[in-house]
């Protein structure tokens, strides 16, 4: 097929949309939407030094991912430093690691490439991986979506009749790192949270159940996906920047027209009463 | 009579700072218990202890006849409202359904069964028409008795609530007590942190005066009295005198 290229990043992109849309609604639920920037920041040195060593980057990615997550942790619970300044510190200093670790690779993968995304040069192992990835993020959400669900909504009665929610919120953080190396060709690191907080908080203003949340926001994602490709190809833009300005239009035409949340019928809502009254 | 908890020698502290020290106590089954004391008392840091949501420093604890890790599924626990996000998307339904999970176990969902054991104990704290809101949606009376009925659906055997009178309607705060009292009937322990000294003496039978010490526990009739919570709120509460002498 002559678009072959343009087949692959079409189904690698619309993947990347749903997944990063699922695990985004949890993100922005737990309150963790700095944590979505700082673990797909601190994939770069493990994405680095998987190259060096020329095995698959998934497992450097999810190493450096994880031992940042705990290194949060660990600032967070054994300092009086607050929750977003130890997200800061750590995920600024992989990042930095990473960048230097990038320097003494002398590869075609070229830094500017992991950090903003290429899309087309999607190759046919890329794209299985980020199948393979998908399948198993969307499974694991559809088992433990009980657990996930209680979990996000009361953390105190998840542990207290048992239900061990540190190692769900590590979990969660491998799934995060695989969605955002899944993302990497796609948006690259840099623009990987936008992915993760925006569909999500576009479905947040839209319904008042999670399974219709998670719904909403792949979707979203996978739309995003898609008319950004679109636009990127036809008018020769960055992939990953165009999919994500997509994504955030689709969050603006939420936040003005929703129906219960949205800035428009509320302000009819507030004058209908207003006049009502008066 | 069972004993339903069983505390000896607990300290408790927050980084090196004590919070609780030397508590021992006995509640037997069947019994409504008020925990009171002043604000920073530790009333609600002991309900966590027994949840083992913080860890203890020392002491023994034994619930409904064993460990915490066994009978972790018979114990029903209301936090604070104000631990709950309120605009988490979730209706009242699926809060309440939530109540149904600890049995339900690991990778099952809740089934036609559960389903109707929420919308019962639903009925039972009159909220089902309010069935498909958003828990934000409601006021925070109706707040409480949707968690209550989450509880309810836990079908414990101890039940531990935090604060669950703070900022709610009378209607709500009767039925409340209303369906506490029915449950202790049935045979369950209560165990709830209370602040309202002076409603204390009609809820409970039974009240855990607390001041990071242990300053009473008995009988309302042994507990409230003006000389024990003096003891327990110091010089802080000279409004009480009003209450006490009624």
């Amino acid at each position: 097929m002559q678009y072959g290229f343009l087949q692959k990043a079409l189904i690698t992109s619309v993947m990347v949309g749903i997944i990063s849309g699922v695990i985004g609604c949890f993100i922005i639920l737990r309150g963790m939407a700095l944590m979505g920037d700082a673990i797909s920041h601190a994939v770069l040195p493990g994405v680095a030094i998987s190259f060096m060593l020329g095995i698959n980057f998934f497992i450097g990615a999810v190493i450096t991912g994880i031992l940042t997550a705990i290194g949060i942790g660990f600032i967070n619970q054994n300092s009086r430093v607050k929750n977003d300044s130890a997200i800061g510190i750590m995920f600024t200093a992989a990042f930095a690691a990473g960048i230097i670790l990038i320097t003494f690779m002398k590869s075609s993968t070229d830094l500017y490439h992991i950090l903003f995304g290429n899309v087309l040069a999607v190759r046919p192992s890329d794209m299985w991986m980020t199948l393979i990835v998908g399948i198993f993020v969307l499974l694991s959400v559809y088992i433990f979506y009980k657990e996930l669900l209680v979990s996000s909504f009361d953390p105190i009665m998840a542990q207290a009749y048992g239900l061990p929610t540190k190692m769900i919120h590590y979990f969660l953080m491998i799934l995060l790192t695989l969605v955002t190396v899944a993302s990497l060709q796609t948006v690259g690191i840099i623009l990987v949270v936008a992915m993760l907080i925006t569909p999500a908080s576009t479905a947040y203003l839209l319904t008042d159940r999670l399974s219709v949340m998670i719904v909403i926001s792949a979707t979203c994602g996978s739309i995003s996906a898609v008319i950004g490709l679109y636009l990127s190809f036809t008018y020769n833009l960055a992939s990953g920047a165009t999919i994500v300005l997509v994504a955030t239009a689709l969050f603006f035409m939420a936040f003005i027209f929703s129906p219960k949340q949205g800035l428009l019928w509320r302000a009819i809502r507030t004058n209908k009463q207003k006049s009502a009254v008066s | 009579m069972k004993d339903a908890i069983v505390v000896s020698n607990l300290h408790v502290s927050y980084y090196g700072k004590e919070v609780l020290h030397d508590i021992g106590f006995t509640i037997t089954e069947g019994k409504s218990v008020g925990v009171i004391g002043p604000n920073g008392a530790g009333k609600s840091t002991l309900l966590k202890v027994l949840l083992n949501l913080i860890p203890k420093d020392k002491g023994e604890i034994t619930i409904l006849g064993s460990t915490l890790k066994e009978v972790r599924k018979r114990i029903a626990y209301v936090p604070q409202r104000s631990t709950i996000d309120w605009d988490f998307p979730i209706t009242v339904k699926d809060t309440v359904l939530i109540g149904t999970y600890p049995t339900v176990g690991l990778l099952k969902r809740p089934g036609r069964k559960e389903r109707e054991l929420a919308m019962k104990c639903l009925e039972k704290v009159d909220m089902t028409e309010f069935q498909n809101r958003q828990i934000g949606e409601l006021s925070g009376g109706q707040q409480q008795r949707v968690f209550l009925a989450r509880a309810l659906a836990q079908q414990a055997d101890l039940f531990l609530l935090d604060e669950p009178f703070v900022g709610i309607d009378a209607t709500s705060e009767e039925m409340i007590v209303k369906i506490l009292k029915e449950l202790r009937d049935e045979g369950k322990t209560i165990i709830v942190v209370h602040h309202d000294l002076n409603k204390a003496e009609k809820y409970f039978d039974e009240l855990l005066l607390l001041n990071k010490e242990l300053i009473a526990k008995g009988s309302v009739e042994e507990v409230f009295t003006p000389k024990m919570i003096s003891k327990a709120y110091g010089g802080q509460l000279s409004f009480l005198d009003g209450v006490m002498d009624k």
